[in-house]
């Protein structure tokens, strides 16, 4: 089901012939977009690293004022779909375009990527490596490149690579900013009905260096010895002094860009009457209605699809869940514009009533968010200790019954938190919505793509609010509940959610 | 008639042998105990009998009926053997009370009936019916997870380790009581342990387990005072291992002449062994011109309140351990003057 769409594609590709998509490969537009994304995963990936890091050590490891506020704000950009953090930075100025644009609004999305594994990485590191380091006669910059930066390394690459995989997906912000990458051209080629065969051919360059991408941060990390374990030497936490005023004024910028611009924006718009001129509105407690539900269905589908799965690799962990992990992080580097395009492939060729339906789009919901649900779900069944399960069967209960009656009530938390995610997702996700919503059908973010595409930016204002407290309400009642100061038996299911939030930074 | 019958048991994983053809019969209504250091596979023994692994050879009986004989074919499933288990740490289950840990195994229709209660009070937990396991202590934790083993009344109760992560204040106390309990309804126990102390006390059987074998079993005054082996000996307690040589039917070391214990079989005629002295088996006197027996000189003294187990340089014969009571422990230093009582244990040398 995981490597489905790769297959789609290629048969897709060797249906046009290889003759026709050698050619369509390798032309000159290729390489103009290869450039484009270079240039731009250089610059965006550089500033989330600096922000990211930057933020992080501030809130964790230093005395900073106000830590409390700055932590519960640094990662709202998170849940800010990128495509309105783009359309809200547009429409306050049109200076905002382009490479520079784009630069700007993806470093505001993503940074948080960054920020929070690093940020877990930092609260783990022992300040008395930091010490131990200063004791050998090491300077201070010295003693925290030297013994601190390589604990945190494991933690920047993957929030790196997790900026690059964002990247190589998003399509709407690129879109809204004239921005022209391969996304952007894979749907026009295909929109338009111009060259399937095009888009395929782009898709696969998309796909191999989204794997190149993946592959490289595989060979980097396994070189990095990870020190597990609570600090023993406890935190002492670096006094700025003076440095207060600067790291302050960083700190207000970065969280005002990222999220006090496209807030007080959707607040401005909100504000402004309606500008639509002679077109019917979309209701928008309808398309809410379809959001919520075509988001709920596959959240649960999801959610099912990957149980059985999750299960088997906790209780026979090895090759197998090693395997599992790999294919995982394989469909969360496939950018969701392929997987719903060899969904499109498949339906127009073997399935064609599916073609426009609900069920497709819930499928393609499932299988881009699958790994979340994986990863929650293998969070909280690896912890479950394996005598509970023989307990309840030394008193009776069928494997089946034990199952019901013991394994999934106590892996009730990690479900939660799994059919949560994966709506989350759903909720915000655009690519994929846009090429398989049903015929007839608006959800909240296809009602918000056709306003904003006509300028009309009052009213595309609506639809994005509504996204974002969607968005917005459900995630921080789950990270209330799931506070891991709380309680220590929820701390493996919450580090799992940390690493599926960084890891599925799909727009 | 056994209650549980275990004959020729294997079990590896990946290749490595755990299980070696382990046999094992315990009588109804008897509490046996396997002791073993750990790797020795006292807890893949106890999972083979419950069910939750396949034995790869060997056949296990539970009053008389086949539940395992190494083939899937016949292989009764871990619901179908009507056995309790009480894992290390208990394992209740979380999400539920106390009362619903006890019902978990019962049929519906008993959930909420008194016998949950009698249950209860027959571990003394009356009216805690209502609380989380997280709500109680480890020794109660470990008294639920009994009643909840009995409460479908099984033929046979596996508990693994139960005690040992418990303090050692605690552990006597709750020991009495979960055992107890089993008593109390007369249902066959066999406990694992890697604490010879333990096994030795509450068990009426106790079998030794080495690297995947049985290396003795019977009761444990006849498993203490005549191990099988040498090795078997330490592990069951401090073990004074002396040179020997068979004379006149019983044997001569360097403490003297020792009478054999009966049932020993050893070839006639001078030949040599190894004698196994119990520290309890030797007495001290102070050194005097009328004290008989070996005289040597004290190395150490280690004093734990009732007892002392004092260490006695006797020169040739190397260093002895002897105990005694805690009042008289000589200190480190004194002269003093040994004698050995009681029968010994012999094997031949070079037999292990």
């Amino acid at each position: 089901m995981v490597l489905l769409p790769v297959v789609f594609l290629l048969w897709q590709a060797g249906h046009a012939g290889w003759g026709t998509i050698w050619p369509l490969i390798f032309r000159t537009l290729t390489w103009t977009l290869l450039l484009n994304t270079i240039e731009l995963g250089v610059i965006v990936t550089v500033c989330s690293a600096v922000a990211g890091v930057g933020s992080a050590w501030l809130i964790e490891r230093t005395n900073l004022p106000l830590r409390r506020f700055w932590r519960a704000v640094v990662v709202l950009p998170l849940a800010i779909p990128d495509f309105v953090i783009g359309y809200t930075w547009l429409s306050l100025t049109p200076a905002v375009h382009g490479l520079f644009g784009a630069s700007l609004v993806m470093t505001l999305g993503l940074y948080p990527l960054v920020y929070l594994p690093v940020a877990a990485a930092l609260r783990r590191v022992d300040t008395s490596l930091y010490e131990v380091a200063r004791s050998l006669g090491l300077g201070r910059f010295r003693a925290l490149l030297g013994a601190v930066l390589p604990q945190i390394r494991a933690a920047l690459l993957g929030g790196c690579l997790m900026v690059l995989l964002g990247l190589l997906a998003e399509y709407g912000a690129f879109e809204i900013l004239r921005f022209q990458t391969f996304t952007t051209e894979i749907f026009t080629e295909f929109n338009l009905g111009i060259n399937p065969a095009a888009a395929s051919a782009l898709s696969l360059v998309l796909v191999v260096l989204s794997l190149l991408v993946i592959g490289t941060e595989m060979t980097l990390t396994r070189s990095v010895a990870v020190r597990a374990g609570r600090p023993a030497g406890g935190v002492r936490r670096y006094r700025l002094g003076w440095g207060a005023v600067p790291s302050l004024l960083f700190m207000a910028v970065l969280v005002g860009l990222g999220v006090g611009v496209p807030a007080s924006t959707l607040v401005y718009w909100l504000t402004q009457p309606s500008d639509l001129v002679g077109v019917a509105p979309i209701p928008l407690l309808g398309a809410a209605g379809y959001t919520l539900l075509y988001s709920f269905l596959a959240a649960v589908l999801a959610t099912v699809a990957a149980f059985p799965v999750a299960y088997l690799a906790a209780r026979h962990p090895g090759r197998l869940s090693r395997l599992l992990e790999r294919l995982g992080y394989l469909v969360q580097g496939l950018p969701g514009l392929v997987i719903a395009l060899s969904l499109v492939f498949f339906a127009v060729r073997l399935a064609y009533p599916l073609y426009q339906s609900p069920t497709l789009l819930v499928i393609a919901y499932a299988v881009m968010f699958f790994p979340m649900a994986l990863i929650s779900l293998r969070a909280s069944l690896v912890q479950l200790p394996r005598r509970f399960f023989d307990t309840a069967r030394s008193l009776g209960c069928s494997p089946m019954s034990a199952l019901l009656r013991v394994t999934i009530p106590l892996a009730a938390p990690g479900i939660a938190a799994s059919v949560a995610l994966v709506f989350l997702s759903a909720v915000t996700e655009l690519t994929a919505t846009l090429l398989l919503v049903p015929t007839g059908v608006q959800t909240l973010a296809t009602a918000f793509w056709a306003y904003q595409s006509q300028v009309s930016y009052a009213t595309a204002s609506r639809y994005a609010s509504l996204i974002v407290v969607i968005a917005v309400v459900p995630g921080v009642f789950m990270s209330r509940w799931l506070d891991p100061s709380r309680s220590s038996a929820r701390g493996t299911v919450v580090r799992g959610l940390i690493r599926s939030v960084t890891r599925g930074g799909r727009p | 008639m056994t209650a549980l019958s275990v004959s020729g048991v294997c079990k590896s994983y990946a290749d490595t042998p755990v299980l070696r053809g382990v046999s094992l019969a315990v009588a109804p209504g008897s509490l046996a105990a396997i002791l073993g250091a750990s790797g020795a596979g006292k807890t893949t023994l106890l999972r083979v009998i419950a069910g939750f692994e396949p034995a790869d050879a060997g056949t296990i009986e539970l009053g008389g009926q086949v539940v395992d004989s190494g083939q899937s074919r016949g292989r009764v499933p871990p619901e179908r053997r009507h056995i309790g288990f009480v894992p290390q740490d208990g394992a209740l289950f979380p999400h539920l009370t106390v009362h619903g840990n006890v019902a978990f195994g019962l049929p519906r229709s008993a959930r909420h009936g008194p016998f949950v209660d009698e249950l209860l009070e027959l571990v003394g937990l009356s009216g805690l019916g209502g609380r989380y396991p997280h709500e109680l202590s480890g020794g109660q934790q470990q008294r639920v997870a009994i009643a909840r083993a009995l409460a479908p009344r099984p033929r046979l109760v596996l508990l693994d380790e139960p005690f040992a992560s418990l303090d050692a204040s605690l552990r006597a106390v709750v020991r009495a009581e979960v055992l107890g309990a089993l008593r109390a309804v007369g249902t066959t126990g066999v406990l694992v342990t890697h604490d010879q102390d333990e096994a030795l006390s509450v068990a009426d059987y106790v079998a030794v387990l080495q690297d995947g074998v049985i290396t003795q079993a019977g009761p444990p005054r006849e498993v203490y005072s005549a191990p099988a082996d040498p090795w078997t000996a330490g592990f069951l307690g401090t073990a004074n291992l002396l040179p020997g040589i068979l004379q006149n039917q019983g044997v001569r070391t360097a403490l003297g002449w020792h009478e054999m214990r009966a049932g020993g079989q050893l070839p006639d005629g001078g030949g040599e062994v190894t004698v196994l002295i119990r520290p309890e088996q030797i007495a001290l006197a102070p050194l005097a011109p009328s004290a008989e027996g070996v005289t040597g000189k004290v190395t150490e003294a280690r004093y734990h309140g009732h007892d002392a187990l004092v260490a006695v340089d006797v020169g040739d014969a190397g260093v002895l351990q002897v105990r005694m009571l805690g009042a008289g422990a000589p200190a480190p230093g004194d002269e003093v003057c040994l004698t050995a009582t009681g029968p010994v244990t012999a094997w031949p040398e070079g037999s292990f």
